[in-house]
């Protein structure tokens, strides 16, 4: 309700930790954009800094930023709403306070360790200082030990504060469950065995049931009460929504997991079970556009924010698009054994993120952005940020345009036609079908990081402007039926 | 395992409905109650049925078992047959001839395969190639790359080596001396010990049954 803006007008310390999330989270991204961009150029130009920071360096660098980001864009919002949802401070608010600075330092010298030293020789020190080579989950052993403590303390901080304040909403049920299987699955991936079937059964446990489970229901989570926060839908209608939501992503998509088990060495059943269970993996995310769209509509697009607003509807047709259709496309075996391994998965991975993850992250910074500037302003809107997520949103359907194009090419020309080896390999890359997208993904790329100056501009401006209509928190959000704040 | 996957697929759904139905008796379909019953279920049963295939998959997937040839087949012939049943590609294992000239007990084949092992992570491969199809698609699948035909076609040649063990040897010690294609490999620094030991990693994971994949491999032009 509004009455929270009165009658707690100052942030709480947990939403002052959040704001940091968020700083950091945008940063990550802005390194994100720049290291794909090389990566990208370096597709067109493979001499491009090559030997001294060689594709393999600024890939690893493009993904690891964005699990870091997303990850921690998605922790603040959930310091955010934390106070909000139980009426208290965070319980354990130093401890996490000392934890996310020490993940900020060791995030650092990971990344530059990354950069600097690359890569070490084949004995254990490598595996526990520079990285494990474990694609997407590099970081070396000892910042995953740094990492699974931070979401330790993370886990306390939400327990703790959701016991003391006596109130379990569904909403706070389902984050709870959410997040002690998220921080659970992460031990998954710290383990070093010869075996590559298992290495790769396990590593799947961390990737996917990180990314098609427990993260889409975070998002699921963090969607439920933003939809509360922007249009005041009522708790019960989302929290049922909520329960259908997470029924159907952990009914298909824990063993959808089997999508990843049809070529790694595991029993062929799993072509049967991963092919059935991923293909109703969309299922979900079908929801999640009805749900919003509804909510929407139903509020006539009435938002206390509108940029939020518009992330919100993003993320639906982002995270089912992306994640559902595209991810549709290659997941039966019968496709898979051609398309499997192919760029066809790197325009699945970036629909899908920016659909379910960037989006949702998106809506979480508004928000926080928002309240961060007194007075509050209701509705928050401004010039500025149509044209920043316009240009993040069109760069993005080029570059999984361009991926898609690509993906087919490699799929038909090294795979079905060529045999699957290295010449077959390169007769891929050098199509032209494949190589004048090349050029493509870049200039989109350019698109994106024009998107994110005006994006950064934009939140560091909005809600300050003196011709922006002032608010009077309690009436302007009671009109528009706003929420929590 | 004696049940197929059709089996198991209706085996969980089932489980997941029935026990929904019978836990929110006198709920309505359409009741928070119902949906919260249903969320708690469904992620039990999917769970449990997870962890009992995965005991399933580790016992299918040791090597030596049914899936994965023993390290020593580091010292054979490896191929691939045609299975017109199936109409994919499984490996087959041959006659003894060695590595590098020489027969590895099968604690010698772990400890190089294991140090091979250690070369593919600590040369983070994977942010380049795929192994087993996954990585970052920058270059070749490596999942056949022992049984790749370029080896003996182009690069022995190049290298002047004796062996498809020696080429790759020599190759994977500097890359950039013979190109292949407009994309490069950078020189990882490998040593001769950590060249032949990814040699012998690559060599074991060429006879993982992958269920045919990658499809047709070396079959076509």
């Amino acid at each position: 309700m509004t009455q929270a803006v009165q009658s707690h007008p100052k942030l709480y310390e947990s939403q002052k930790l959040a704001r940091w999330y968020f700083v950091v989270a945008i940063t990550l991204f802005g390194a994100q954009l720049i290291f794909g961009l090389i990566a990208a150029y370096q597709q067109i130009d493979p001499n491009f800094l090559f030997q001294l920071a060689p594709f393999m360096t600024n890939r690893t660098l493009h993904v690891n930023a964005m699990v870091v980001w997303l990850l921690v864009g998605m922790m603040g919002g959930v310091y955010w709403f934390l106070p909000k949802e139980t009426g208290r401070e965070v319980v354990g608010i130093t401890l996490a306070k000392i934890i996310w600075w020490v993940i900020v330092a060791g995030v650092t010298v990971v990344v530059l360790v990354y950069l600097f030293v690359q890569i070490g020789p084949a004995q254990w020190t490598t595996i526990w200082f520079i990285n494990e080579g474990r694609e997407y989950i590099e970081a070396p052993r000892w910042a995953d030990i740094a990492i699974v403590l931070w979401v330790a303390i993370f886990l306390f901080n939400v327990i703790a504060t959701v016991l003391k304040s006596r109130r379990i909403t569904g909403i706070l049920m389902v984050l709870i469950f959410d997040l002690v299987a998220l921080g659970a699955l992460y031990t998954a991936g710290m383990h070093f065995t010869v075996n590559i079937t298992m290495d790769q059964f396990l590593w799947w446990w961390v990737i996917h049931l990180w990314v098609e489970a427990t993260w889409e229901v975070l998002v699921g989570v963090l969607m439920a009460w933003a939809l509360m926060y922007l249009l005041g839908t009522s708790r019960r209608l989302l929290e049922t929504w909520l329960f259908i939501e997470v029924a159907l992503v952990f009914g298909t998509g824990i063993i959808g997991l089997g999508h990843h088990y049809f070529w790694i060495g595991t029993p062929e059943y799993w072509l049967g079970l991963g092919g059935f269970f991923s293909a109703l993996e969309p299922l979900p995310l079908v929801a999640m556009v009805v749900h919003a769209v509804y909510d929407a509509g139903g509020h006539r697009l009435g938002a206390v924010n509108r940029p939020a607003m518009f992330w919100v509807i993003v993320q639906a047709f982002g995270n089912f698009i992306g994640a559902g259709v595209w991810g549709f496309m290659q997941t039966l075996p019968q496709i898979n054994m051609f398309s499997h391994g192919t760029q066809l998965a790197a325009a699945h991975g970036h629909l899908a993120f920016f659909g379910a993850y960037v989006s949702t992250v998106m809506v979480l910074v508004y928000i926080a952005a928002q309240n961060l500037r007194r007075p509050v302003h209701i509705p928050l809107n401004s010039r500025l940020w149509g044209w920043a997520a316009g240009l993040l949103i069109l760069g993005i359907i080029g570059i999984g345009g361009a991926f898609t194009l690509s993906g087919f090419t490699q799929t038909l020309v090294e795979r079905a036609a060529g045999g699957s080896t290295w010449a077959a390999y390169i007769q891929g890359y050098t199509h032209p079908w494949y190589a004048n997208t090349l050029w493509w993904r870049f200039g989109f790329g350019l698109v994106m990081l024009t998107g994110y100056v005006l994006l950064v501009t934009d939140l560091l401006s909005i809600g300050k402007r003196a011709e922006a209509p002032k608010a009077v928190p309690q009436t302007a959000a009671v009109a528009t039926g706003g929420g929590d704040v | 395992m004696d049940y197929g996957w059709i089996e198991i697929a209706v085996a969980a759904v089932f489980l997941s409905v029935v026990i929904t139905l019978v836990l929110s008796r006198g709920a309505g379909w359409l009741s928070w109650r119902f949906w919260r019953n249903a969320m708690v279920v469904s992620s039990t049963v999917m769970i449990l049925v997870l962890l009992w295939l995965s005991f399933d998959t580790a016992a299918q997937t040791r090597p030596g078992g049914e899936r994965l040839a023993p390290w020593t087949v580091i010292n054979h012939e490896i191929g691939l047959k045609w299975n017109p049943e199936k109409r994919w590609q499984e490996p087959v294992i041959g006659e003894e001839t060695g590595f590098f000239g020489k027969v590895y007990s099968p604690e010698e084949a772990y400890r190089l395969v294991e140090k091979g092992k250690l070369v593919v992570q600590s040369r983070n491969c994977m942010e380049c190639h795929t192994l087993l199809g996954n990585g970052a698609y920058f270059a070749p699948d490596l999942t056949r790359a022992w049984l790749d035909p370029w080896w003996e076609e182009r690069i022995m040649p190049m290298v002047g080596a004796q062996s498809r063990e020696e080429a790759m040897r020599t190759w994977l010690m500097n890359p950039p001396q013979y190109p292949q294609g407009k994309r490069r490999m950078p020189n990882l620094g490998l040593t001769e010990d950590e060249a032949t030991a990814l040699v012998a990693f690559l060599k074991w994971m060429s006879a993982i049954d992958t269920n045919g994949f990658p499809a047709y491999f070396g079959e076509m032009q």
